[in-house]
């Protein structure tokens, strides 16, 4: 297994200089699952793209460590996929060109080809893999971003409210991922679902700026 | 190796792309037809200067320019695939990925719009080639390299569409005179090394443009 650590000191985020959240301390190590909740507007996604290496922080620092190797901020890209809702896939192309447009962006090896063909699979979208992503349901969409986080194995994985627009299978896939996750990285994740809230070893409320578990 | 494979994939997805949803291909093109008709219609049967003829043809580059080259990146903001894109590659790869991307599009827009003028505007008439394709080939140049990093800014803004010629004009001017003015000599039969001069400006322009794009881009593309 990786080690890695992934740290957020005194980090702030301020948007036309209103303060978004302020005086943000976490830490997530490998095989914890790191839930983030809070009210509406209290700045989840905020903090997830800002931990994600997205977006910058105002104030406070990120610090990803793996192996015992300090990577530089904000070049996470190589060890994060992310889940958003605020994330698109290219929708002129079909589900297998963007994920076959990642393999080669993030310069994967053959191997991937049947990696994507097992996520397709088990997302439930092999069949519509031929199919431009502007036909896509709102679910499938969802399941395609799954596909595209996880294509690289990242040992962080993030999730900006993981079962949302999703059907019961597809719940149930993606839950089944994030039990996964644990056991290969990270899992860090954004809601207020309380189902979803049960696979957190730890839960950090933006609103209290405290961890609980 | 891997900015060189990874800018490579981006430049031939925003190809594909764009021959997929016709953004900005279908514009360019009735944009092109539209002025150049528009020229030849004011021209009549006057014969204006080849300074003037020279000016009209940059005018017709420069605004197809405009519209069409800052659609890379207004599209991924758009669309909302900003963001997948930043957790994919790095800002270099993002940078090098649209500035050739560009650099196809413009040059092959600028070919268009130089051959049908020189078709079509019977009074334009070159008598030093090298010097006019040269010019039409530098400009082009300068032209995307100005144009990706003014795109990124833009793209952020609420007032995407107006505020692209009007932030990339005062950056663009010394191009497009150096450029006119290159033209000018290429209609007037001149010798290549009378136009070197304007090669140089050229080429430090786009020199400058570049090495300012890729110190400033990081910043533009992370927030």
């Amino acid at each position: 297994m990786t080690t890695l650590k992934l740290e957020a000191h005194t980090v702030a985020k301020i948007y036309n200089r209103k303060s978004i959240f302020q005086n943000v301390s976490l830490a997530v190590k490998e095989g914890m699952s790191f839930a983030i909740t809070g009210k509406n507007g209290s700045g989840k996604s905020t903090l997830i793209k800002i931990l994600c290496g997205v977006l910058s922080p105002s104030k406070g620092t990120i610090a990803l460590s793996i192996n015992g190797v300090l990577i530089n901020y904000p070049d996470y890209y190589p060890y994060i996929g992310l889940v958003s809702p605020y994330l698109n896939m290219y929708e002129e192309f079909s589900a297998e060109e963007n994920l076959i447009f990642i393999k080669r962006i993030r310069g994967l090896n053959s191997d991937t080809d049947e990696r994507i063909k097992f996520l397709l699979n088990d997302f439930g979208i092999y069949e519509h893999r031929r199919k431009e992503v502007r036909n896509y349901s709102s679910g499938m969409k969802q399941r395609l971003k799954y596909c595209a986080a996880l294509v690289h194995q990242p040992p962080i994985l993030v999730l900006d409210e993981p079962t949302s627009n999703l059907d019961e299978y597809g719940i149930e896939t993606v839950r089944k991922a994030m039990k996964l996750q644990k056991n290969h990285g990270a899992l860090i994740f954004g809601t207020n679902d309380k189902d979803d809230l049960r696979f957190a070893d730890q839960i950090f409320s933006l609103d209290k700026l405290e961890i609980g578990n | 190796m891997y900015l060189v494979i990874s800018s490579y994939q981006i430049l031939l997805k925003e190809i594909v792309s764009e021959f997929r949803t016709r953004y900005a291909l279908n514009a360019l093109i009735m944009f092109v037809v539209v002025t150049i008709s528009m020229v030849l219609f004011s021209i009549g049967t006057e014969s204006p200067s080849q300074d003037i003829l020279s000016g009209t043809l940059w005018i017709v580059i420069f605004f197809s320019a405009m519209s069409g080259l800052s659609r890379t990146f207004v599209a991924e903001e758009e669309r909302g695939t900003s963001l997948t894109l930043r957790l994919l590659t790095s800002a270099s790869s993002v940078y090098f990925g649209k500035l050739f991307y560009n650099l196809v599009l413009i040059l092959a827009l600028s070919m268009f719009i130089a051959g049908s003028y020189l078709f079509i505007i019977k009074e334009f008439i070159v008598k030093s080639y090298d010097i006019f394709w040269l010019t039409i080939f530098l400009g082009s140049v300068g032209l995307a390299s100005a144009s990706t990093i003014l795109a990124a800014i833009i793209a952020k803004a609420n007032t995407k569409g107006t505020l692209f010629p009007v932030l990339a004009f005062p950056i663009l001017l010394p191009l497009l005179l150096t450029a006119i003015n290159a033209t000018r000599l290429a209609t007037e039969g001149a010798f290549f090394v009378e136009a070197l001069q304007e090669f140089q400006i050229l080429i430090s322009f786009i020199i400058v443009m570049i090495t300012a794009s890729i110190m400033l881009f990081d910043y533009v593309w992370k927030d």
